[in-house]
Formats: structure tokens, C-alpha cells, sequence
């Protein structure tokens, strides 16, 4: 019977080798739950941002049709023409719809009592005012009050700004209003736009009164519609689409509306979710250094099971439940983490967002945080965890080297596999949370691409230092770089951990201070503080005396409001009709389900949101709008053209019929038109040609009158026409006196306290820096886990060497010299090689991403390279005092 | 029965191999108590871990109770090893995050034996570690540890029992009770006993003797009775 393999009987159980592995885990329950624990805060990431985004969405969609106020809203600029009030009756018999009407416009408050001004949104609002959703009043219920006299009820912000009180007097134009009490709670409105220009509700039939809506003036009409029978208010919308854009009447279903708000909520919670993921994905980097160190303090372990009878099967059986249930601890308390970051982000969002959200548990996001986040443990263990099967019983009695033992073949064909579900997992799970293939596909060949580079650069190190190392150098320095490379050294984890958590935060931080460098107000070259609009032909010579009176007018505009009527001949109705008949067709062969209609409306959505879309076509929005243009000879210096000519002599002296006009640059873009082209405009009801000689690139974020069109003087001297005067003047209580003294004389003409919006801005700006800052700790504090992971995985050697060293007369010094140079050279290379990494990684995210410039922080950068460094020193430090820690004997005898 | 066929084991160094063992061939019936002795560095240990099965010899067979070693891949020869087979080494080798009982109810549980935990505390009544089931190896002395490592040894009722210097970790007199231990369990058990030692006078307590030097089996003695 020899030559034979014996004949296998039942081996053991499954409830038996559960039981093994329970108690074997005794001691490394505590220490691989530190590793796992590097995955947490990846997993509290990803749980806490969607089950927000998911709270957000839920609450939008609750909310809806609260939030624009009715199933339907038409808009239009100006009051309702008889066309457009023709098919509102229409659409009122059809479906029986009730309406309620808004009016809303800014407009100067002034407080009798107190002298105070202030610009404030007036919103006019029908008795039925509104038809969803409930408005809270302080003191209660004064909404019904409200439509009973010449009532307001205001924003709390205005009270406090013009040291009001509910009983005072507010002015608007020519009409005095009694404040009647103050709006706590009013569907649809997100702070911000409260701080920008507190709301002023008053009964509609007041309005007249205040002889405020004169001709051109900036209003927004609407009309709010409620749909009793059960229709979709969505397939009404596009049914009426045809009169809808005939009228030039602007309609939003209330479906429409969440889509476009939960869309941009997506988007963020995408970006966010993004950086959770990466972290995640840092974490696993962490988890795989963590159990590799596991791995060698298992080895004489394994040995013994092996000479018992255990097969390599059964061993790598244990340890990967062992690894498996300590990751989905690991996740799990991520996940409960996440919770508890949910229940936060209302409060520091909140001023954000639309709507009041309600935070609930949401089991979808807390389960796929979990998923995700025991997978990444899992996929991250097993590739340490492979090695136990090489584990030979003979170790028993003749023990390797640890780094020998666990050597792998590269071709060994489980860890190609390991390595191949790896990879996969990353792309696949990356791909899952982006919204496109493509993004997610870049995001993880990036991800993978750092790791790589991380690899190679850590090889380069360990190169360079065996190159270079000298015998004359002294003994400690020697030792120190010798660490770099020698068996069983730590030079690529620590590399990949320190270079990757480098790269993640400087990435970050790079992005942010990028994005937020647009917001930066150029305050320089400019002084201007007061702006105001609004200001009709008659008024202007005496609102301009009245302003230099106090100070200084910088720029006075007239402003023309237009939209575009023809480009080269073609009617703008019929380019749109075409291109609405050309997407229709396209998405009707792409069609999944016959939503074809719908999808001509997604296309133009995305289009209207700037989404990068094809350069062919006209979109329809940019031929839609509303153009408030001027005309003016010279160029300022917040523009600068970049192709064409400046209006020439001939365009401004000329009264050719043919006047000459400057676009912005991107709006050309959208327009699809190029120098040369004619652009017949309707200046309310008179069309108006001109040629296209130039275009701009205009700094849109100085404070300073911009338009998208500029025209030659001689082609709208004579259109209907406002004034827009830029102002600086000096002192607080000028500014406001000057306010009050114009809104008295000239009710209409509205005032903009420069300071007030750039106060606003930057306390935005703070609030999303804060936010991003937030996000960069966060990943810093992941890095902190990983990093001991990855130092925890040789420190069994480096403690044994130095209890070595110092049985042979080290000292503490010279240790500690030693672990200095091995750590120093780690830590530097490791963070500089983060650091070029995300200078390339948010110069590529700026660039093609969120299309703005890109200039490297390079201070900033440096202090976190610094910072990382220090960490990585320090960490290293630890691990010495430990050996100090330890006997000798203890230590020898472990080995 | 234990058979040795020409066993050879080489290791590579450098680029040159280097012959640890040189065609050792001998034969030990089943119930026999043999010595392997020699100076440090004869091929003593290495030995042992072949016929064991740890490890593979370059050339030459190895036949443990009737199953060619050579001929097995090494999950194969770790099933055999768990059914036939029990250890004792030097340095006691106890799992130690695993309790004495727990230690020595592993081999049982391997092979799905029921009943492991009444087992274990049987085999350490029996070692005279009753009492100590529920303590680790570290709080155990070196030669309770030993004991607990016999009383695994013996879990499975092995075929054959090798050991390896179970005595060169422990002093003299705590050394002469570990070993009459092993040799009285062993005569209830019936297992053949390989034992490894440079120790003389453990080696004389064998019935025979296989003494090797440099690699090579130098001889083959029988005990007088």
C-alpha cells in the first residue's frame, strides 16, 4: 500500500475549526482590530455622506412641491402678456387647476422709525398665498393677517439689521406697510439667499401702491399652479412646451424641480463620497501593512498546526475569518461612527440646503458602508494573509527568518488572483459611486497609478540607499540607511501608506484653496462699496449729483435688457425647435423605456447647468434668456479681449444700420457663434442687428457691473434703458445716510452695500474652507492608524534588533540616532513623493474637473509634507522607546 | 513501521549543494523505542523532519506505517501527520493563545473528533496537570509545558511519537520525569518512539541506537536487554 495517499476520513467540523479559530484569535482580537480599524473612518465617511445625501433627497422629494411652491410654476419676466394670460386660462379650464400669484422684485425697505435702509426682496404674494406647504409666523398665524391691510411680514434678519420691530413702519417706493410679524419658516428658501436680501412678503393687491415695477424694471412673475386631478404636472409641462416657448413663458414641473435640486446634492455627495472612498482605499493600504505584521507574529503558530495535522486550506481558513470578522467590526463601527457624523451635518449644511432635512437611519447606505468597507478589508488581508499557506511545519524545528518564510512567488497563482480581485475591487466599487463609468474608471486608474509610483519610488530608495551607503559614514547613520533596504525592511510600507495619505490630503487641500481662490474677491484695483441699480433715464443726472455729493462715482452703465432674435438669419425659435428635433431623435435611437421626451428635457438641463456638453449645437438656454447688456467705448479693466477687435472708430462714430457688438467668450462658445456673425437682437419688440467683432474674457468675480454683451454706443443710444452707478464711498454711517437719502428722493432705485455681500461671501467661503479643512483632517487622522500599521508590521524586528544592539552595548542615543536616519529618510521621501504626486493630482482635478486655473500652493504643501514627516518620525521614535521597554531576555528568547 | 530508503537531503548554498543527509536507509518496527544521537550538525534534526514528514528528503523514500511520504503532497502528508503522528520538541511549542486544555484538544479537533475538551482533560489528569487545563503556556513552567506538549503528543493515540531534545530545555532532574513519562505513555499506547537527543544518558534508555555523523549513519546498536 505504499506510494499511496492514505484514505481521508471526515475531518474536522466546521462548528470544531470555528471554535479553534475563537480561541487562537484571544490575544490578536485586540491588535487586528487596531488594524481594522484603519478602514473605519473610510466607512464613517461613506455611511455619513450618503445616508445625508439620501436624508437630503427624501426630504426634497417630501417637500417639492412645498418648495416651489405648487405642482407647476410659470415664470416670466415681465407682467403676463395677454398671450401668456390666454394660456394660463387655458391650462386653469383644462385642468382645473387654482392659481396663486407671486410677484417678486428687489427693492429698498426703509424704516420710518429708525431711518434704516436696506436692499430687500419684496415678494408680492395672492391671498391663497400658498397653495402647499405652511408658512410659520412669530407671533402666530399672521399670514392671515397679513392680507387684511397694508401688512408685511419680514425676514428676522431685517429686524435686527435696521433695528426694526414687529408694529413699525416699513416703506417700499411710494406704499407704507405695517410690519406685521416675522417669517420663521418658509418652504424653499436656503439661508444664504436670506443674508443676500431679507424677504419682505406683502398682500398683492398693495403692489400698484408702491409705484416700484416701472417699465424694465427686474422683476419675476409667477404663477403658481395646483393640479387637483391626478395628472403628472411633469407630462403637462412638456405638452405645453410649444405655447410655453411661443409666449416666452418659462414653466418648471414640481418633479423637475427635485430632480434638478437632488441632482446638484448628488453631485456633492459624489464628490465627497469620492474623497470617503479614497480614504477607504488608504485604509486598505493600512489594513495590508497591519496584517502583514500580524502575519509573521502567526507564523510559529501555523507551524505547530501544520506538524498537527492542519492543512494549509484549514490554516489560511482561520485566519481570513479571523481578519473577516474583524474588518466588518471594523466596519461596523465605521458605519456607527457615520451615524453619528449624520446627525451633525444638518447643522453645519443646513444654511445650505433648500429644505429642512430629516435625518432618519438609512439601512441602504449603512449596509453598502458596511459591504464596502468589510470587502476592502478583506480583499486588503488577503494578500498578507496568502503567505500563512507557505508556513512549513518544519519551522518547528528550525526556524527562518520571517521575511523567508513568507516569501511569494510572483506568479503564484492564488496571489495573482488575490491580486487580480484586488484591482477589480477597487475599479469596480469606484465605478459604482461615480455617476459615470469614465469619471470612475480615471478615479481608479489614478488611485492605482499613486500606488504605483509609490511602489517604484519606495524600490528607487531602497536602491539609491544601497548604492550609496559608505563605510566612512558613522556607525549609527550607517545602520539607519542600511534599514532601507536590508531583509525584512518596511521602506515600501511605510512609503505607500505616508506617500499616499500625503498625496490625499495635499490633493485635497490644493483643490480647495483652488476653487476658493475664484470666490477671492480682487479687492485691489478697485474701491468700490455701493451700487445702484434700477436708476431710469430721468433720474440718473440727480441720482449722480447726489452720490458724488458723499463720494466718488467710479463707473456709470446704461443697461438694456434684450434677447437674441436671429443669428445669421435664422430665427433663435427655429434653431431651438431644430435642435429640440435633433436631440429628440438622437435620444429616441438611444431611447431605454420611451422616455425620449424626458430626455430632451434631462439633455437641456444639463446643458443649462454648464455641464460640459458637445460644441456642436445651439444650446437652447443661451438663445432663451434674458440679456442685460450695455454699450460703452472702451474696455474695462476687469476684461480683456481675446480674439477679434475692439469696436473701431468706424463702429462708433458710424450710424450704419448694422451696429457691432462683444460677447463674453464662453457665451459665444454656447452660442456656437464666431466673429463676423450678425445677431439680431429684440430690444423690447425692436430687432436690432449687429456683427460680432470681438470677444472677452470678463473676471465675472470683481464687484463690478459685468455683462455678457457689450454693444457699440451708436446701435442702443436710443433703446429703452436703466443706469447702473458704481460708487465709492467712505464711512459707515455715509453709506447709509446716502441710501436712505436716495431711496426717499427715488423709491425705485435700489442700493447694494458692497461690503455687506463680500461679508456674506467670505462667511460662505469660510464655511465650505471649514468643510474641506474638515475633510483634510479627517483624512490626516486616517493617515495617523495607517502609518502605525505600517510601522507595526517590522516593529517585531526593529524591537529585537535594538534589545540586540543594547545587549551589545548601544546606547540609547545611538538607537534612537539609528531609528532617526531610517525614519527621517522614510518620512521624507515618502511625503515629497505625496506631495509632486498631488500637485500633478489637483492640477488634473482643477484643470478637466471643475475647469478652473491652477496655481500650487506650494507653502501650504510644504507644511504638510513637514507635518507628515514629523508624524512619521515620531511614530518611528515610539517603536524605540519600546525597546527599551523590553528585557533582553524577553526578547531574545521571543526570537 | 517506519522505513528510511536512501534518504538524502541536499540545500542549496550559493550555487553549490550541500548534502545535510547521504543515503541514510534503516528500518524501526512498529512499538520500538529508538535514539537518533549525534554531534551538533550530523543531520540529527533534519532527519527527524523527514521522517516525520515535515519536509521532503532530495533523494531516497521515507514509509510511515505503510504510506510513502515521497509520494504525497504536503496536505496530504499534514492529514497523515494529524492521524498517525505526534510531536515533541524541544522548545514545547504550545500554541500560546490557546489554554493547556485548548492545546491539547487542537489535534483532535483537526481530525473531527467529538468530544476533544473530555478528552484533553483525561490525557492531562494523566500528565498530572488536572488542574492546569485552563491556564496558557506562559504561566505554566517549562516543564508543565512540557507535559501538556506530551499529553497533545499522545491526543490522536499516534501510530509513532517523535521527539525532539524534549528534555534540552528543562534541568536535569524535571528532564528524568518528562521522559519517564513519555516512555510509560508510550508502553500503554504502543506507538513506535523516535527520539533525537545528544543527551547519552536518555539515549542509553532506548533499545536502539542509530548514531550519525556528518550526514551519514556511523551506527545501529541494540541495547542489551
Amino acid at each position: 500500500m505504499t506510494g499511496s495517499a492514505p484514505e481521508f476520513q471526515q475531518r474536522a467540523s466546521l462548528r470544531q475549526l470555528a471554535g479553534l479559530t475563537w480561541r487562537e484569535s484571544r490575544s490578536a482580537r485586540r491588535r487586528l482590530l487596531l488594524y481594522m480599524s484603519a478602514i473605519s473612518l473610510g466607512v464613517a465617511a461613506l455611511v455619513a455622506i450618503d445616508s445625508f445625501a439620501a436624508n437630503v433627497t427624501r426630504s426634497i422629494r417630501e417637500q417639492s412641491r412645498a418648495l416651489l411652491g405648487g405642482d407647476i410654476s410659470f415664470t416670466s419676466r415681465r407682467p403676463f402678456s395677454p398671450e401668456q394670460q390666454a394660456l394660463l386660462d387655458s391650462v386653469k379650464q383644462q385642468y382645473n387647476a387654482e392659481f396663486s400669484r407671486i410677484v417678486t422684485f428687489p427693492s429698498m425697505a426703509l424704516i420710518q422709525r429708525s431711518g434704516g435702509t436696506r436692499l430687500v426682496q419684496v415678494r408680492a404674494v395672492s391671498p391663497n398665498y400658498p397653495l402647499y406647504g405652511i408658512i410659520t409666523t412669530e407671533p402666530a398665524d399672521r399670514l392671515v393677517a397679513l392680507q387684511t391691510g397694508p401688512n408685511v411680514l419680514v425676514d428676522p434678519s431685517l429686524l435686527v439689521s435696521l433695528s426694526a420691530r414687529v408694529g413699525d413702519t416699513l416703506s417700499l417706493g411710494l406704499a407704507r406697510f405695517v410690519i406685521a410679524g416675522v417669517l420663521k419658516d418658509v418652504p424653499g428658501s436656503p439661508g444664504v439667499a436670506e443674508i443676500i436680501g431679507p424677504r419682505v412678503m406683502i398682500p398683492e393687491r398693495y403692489l400698484p401702491e408702491t409705484q416700484l415695477l416701472v417699465f424694465g424694471s427686474t422683476a419675476e412673475y409667477d404663477m403658481l399652479a395646483r393640479i387637483p386631478s391626478g395628472a403628472d404636472p411633469q407630462k403637462i409641462v412638456i405638452s405645453l412646451r410649444p405655447q410655453l416657448e411661443r409666449t416666452q413663458l418659462r414653466a418648471v414641473s414640481a418633479t423637475r424641480s427635485e430632480e434638478n435640486t437632488t441632482e446638484a446634492i448628488q453631485e456633492l455627495s459624489e464628490f465627497i463620497g469620492i474623497v470617503g472612498l479614497v480614504a477607504l482605499l488608504l485604509g486598505g493600504v493600512g489594513v495590508a501593512s497591519g496584517v502583514r505584521a500580524f502575519v509573521s507574529r502567526k507564523i510559529d503558530t501555523v507551524a505547530i498546526l501544520r506538524c498537527l495535522g492542519a492543512s494549509s486550506g484549514q490554516v489560511l481558513a482561520m485566519y481570513v475569518a479571523q481578519a473577516a470578522a474583524m474588518g466588518l467590526i471594523g466596519a461596523v463601527a465605521g458605519a456607527a461612527l457615520g451615524v453619528l457624523v449624520q446627525f451633525g451635518l444638518p447643522s453645519v449644511f443646513g444654511d445650505f440646503l433648500p429644505v429642512d432635512v430629516k435625518v432618519t437611519l438609512e439601512p441602504r447606505a449603512i449596509i453598502t458602508g458596511i459591504l464596502v468597507g468589510g470587502w476592502i478589508a478583506l480583499i486588503f488581508s488577503l494578500r498578507p494573509l496568502l503567505a500563512l499557506r507557505n508556513v512549513s511545519p518544519l519551522q518547528t524545528l528550525r526556524r527562518d527568518a520571517d521575511s523567508e518564510i513568507l516569501r511569494m512567488r510572483w506568479n503564484d497563482i492564488p496571489r495573482v488572483l488575490v491580486n487580480v480581485a484586488l484591482v477589480a475591487s477597487v475599479v469596480a466599487i469606484t465605478v459604482f459611486r461615480s455617476s459615470e463609468v469614465q469619471q470612475g474608471l480615471w478615479i481608479s486608474a489614478a488611485t492605482l497609478g499613486v500606488l504605483g509610483i509609490l511602489t517604484l519610488s519606495a524600490m528607487f530608495l531602497s536602491w539609491v540607499a544601497r548604492r550609496t551607503l559608505r563605510q566612512r559614514w558613522p556607525y549609527v547613520v550607517r545602520q539607519g540607511v542600511a534599514n532601507l533596504y536590508r531583509p525584512a525592511n518596511q521602506t515600501q510600507s511605510v512609503i505607500l501608506s505616508l506617500g499616499f495619505g500625503a498625496f490625499l490630503i495635499t490633493t485635497l487641500y490644493l483643490v480647495q484653496s483652488n476653487l476658493l481662490n475664484r470666490f477671492e474677491i480682487s479687492a485691489a484695483g478697485s474701491d468700490a462699496n455701493l451700487v445702484f441699480f434700477d436708476i431710469q433715464d430721468d433720474q440718473l443726472p440727480g441720482v449722480d449729483s447726489l452720490v458724488r455729493s458723499r463720494g466718488r462715482v467710479l463707473q456709470t452703465a446704461p443697461v438694456v435688457t434684450m434677447r437674441i432674435a436671429a443669428i445669421n438669419d435664422r430665427r433663435s425659435e427655429d434653431i431651438i425647435t431644430e435642435e429640440r428635433l435633433r436631440r429628440a431623435a438622437d435620444s429616441l435611437v438611444r431611447a431605454r423605456g420611451g422616455a425620449a421626451a424626458d430626455s430632451v428635457e434631462k439633455a437641456a438641463d444639463a446643458r443649462r447647468r454648464g455641464g460640459a456638453g458637445q460644441p456642436s449645437g445651439r444650446p437652447s438656454w443661451a438663445l432663451r434668456r434674458e440679456y442685460r447688456s450695455t454699450y460703452r467705448d472702451t474696455v474695462t479693466s476687469g476684461e480683456k479681449v481675446v480674439e477679434g477687435k475692439w469696436f473701431g472708430a468706424s463702429a462708433l462714430n458710424s450710424n450704419s444700420d448694422t451696429g457691432e457688438v462683444s460677447l463674453d467668450s464662453d457665451v459665444a462658445g454656447e452660442l456656437n457663434v464666431k466673429i463676423g456673425d450678425i445677431i439680431t437682437w429684440n430690444v423690447q419688440g425692436v430687432e436690432i442687428p449687429t456683427r460680432l467683432t470681438s470677444l472677452r474674457e470678463v473676471t465675472w468675480a470683481r464687484f463690478e457691473p459685468n455683462f455678457f454683451a457689450v454693444f457699440s454706443p451708436s446701435s442702443m443710444r436710443n433703446a429703452p434703458k436703466q443706469h447702473v452707478i458704481l460708487a465709492s464711498v467712505e464711512g459707515n454711517p455715509v453709506v447709509s445716510a446716502l441710501q436712505r437719502d436716495i431711496v426717499l428722493r427715488y423709491p425705485n432705485v435700489s442700493s447694494v452695500d458692497l461690503s455687506l455681500i463680500r461679508e456674506t461671501i467670505e462667511r460662505i467661503v469660510t464655511k465650505v474652507s471649514t468643510a474641506v479643512r474638515f475633510m483634510a483632517l479627517f483624512s490626516l487622522a486616517m493617515g495617523i492608524p495607517v502609518l502605525f500599521s505600517a510601522v507595526a508590521a517590522t516593529r517585531r524586528d526593529r524591537i529585537r534588533e535594538g534589545v540586540l544592539l543594547k545587549t551589545l552595548g548601544a546606547s540609547r542615543g545611538q538607537i534612537m540616532r539609528i531609528l532617526l536616519a531610517e525614519y527621517a529618510l522614510l518620512g521624507l521621501l515618502g511625503s515629497l513623493t505625496g506631495m509632486v504626486l498631488a500637485i500633478g493630482g489637483g492640477w488634473a482635478l482643477t484643470h478637466f474637473v471643475f475647469e478652473a486655473e491652477f496655481t500650487p500652493a506650494l507653502v501650504p504643501a510644504f507644511l504638510i509634507a513637514g507635518a507628515m514627516l514629523a508624524l512619521t518620525i515620531a511614530i518611528g521614535l515610539l517603536a524605540g522607546r519600546d525597546v527599551f521597554r523590553e528585557t533582553p531576555m524577553s526578547a531574545l528568547r521571543e526570537a | 513501521m517506519l522505513i528510511a530508503r536512501e534518504v538524502t537531503r541536499e540545500y542549496r548554498s550559493g550555487d553549490h549543494q550541500i548534502a545535510v543527509l547521504k543515503g541514510v536507509s534503516f528500518e524501526i518496527p512498529q512499538g520500538g523505542f529508538v535514539a537518533i544521537v549525534g554531534p551538533s550538525g550530523s543531520g540529527k534534526t533534519t532527519l527527524l523532519g523527514l521522517l516525520a514528514g515535515l519536509d521532503t528528503p532530495t533523494h531516497g523514500k521515507v514509509i510511515l506505517d505503510g504510506h510513502d511520504l515521497t509520494a504525497m503532497n504536503e496536505n496530504q502528508r499534514a492529514k497523515l501527520r494529524g492521524e498517525k503522528v505526534g510531536f515533541v520538541f524541544q522548545s514545547f511549542q504550545l500554541i500560546p493563545t490557546l489554554t493547556a486544555r485548548e492545546n491539547v484538544q487542537v489535534p483532535l479537533e483537526l481530525q473531527g473528533v467529538e468530544g476533544a475538551a473530555a478528552r484533553a482533560d483525561e490525557l492531562l489528569q494523566r500528565v498530572g496537570l488536572g488542574e492546569r487545563g485552563h491556564h496558557f503556556p506562559m504561566q505554566l513552567s517549562g516543564g508543565e509545558q512540557q507535559r501538556v506538549a506530551i499529553a497533545r503528543a499522545f491526543a490522536n493515540a499516534p501510530r509513532i511519537l517523535f521527539a525532539d531534545e524534549p528534555t534540552g530545555n528543562l534541568d536535569a532532574n524535571t528532564g528524568v520525569r518528562v521522559f519517564d513519562l513519555l516512555e510509560s505513555l508510550n508502553r500503554e499506547q504502543g506507538s513506535t518512539i523516535v527520539l533525537v537527543t545528544h543527551d547519552g544518558v536518555l539515549a542509553q534508555r532506548a533499545a536502539r541506537t542509530i548514531r550519525l555523523a556528518d550526514g551519514a549513519v556511523v551506527s545501529d546498536t541494540e541495547a542489551a536487554a
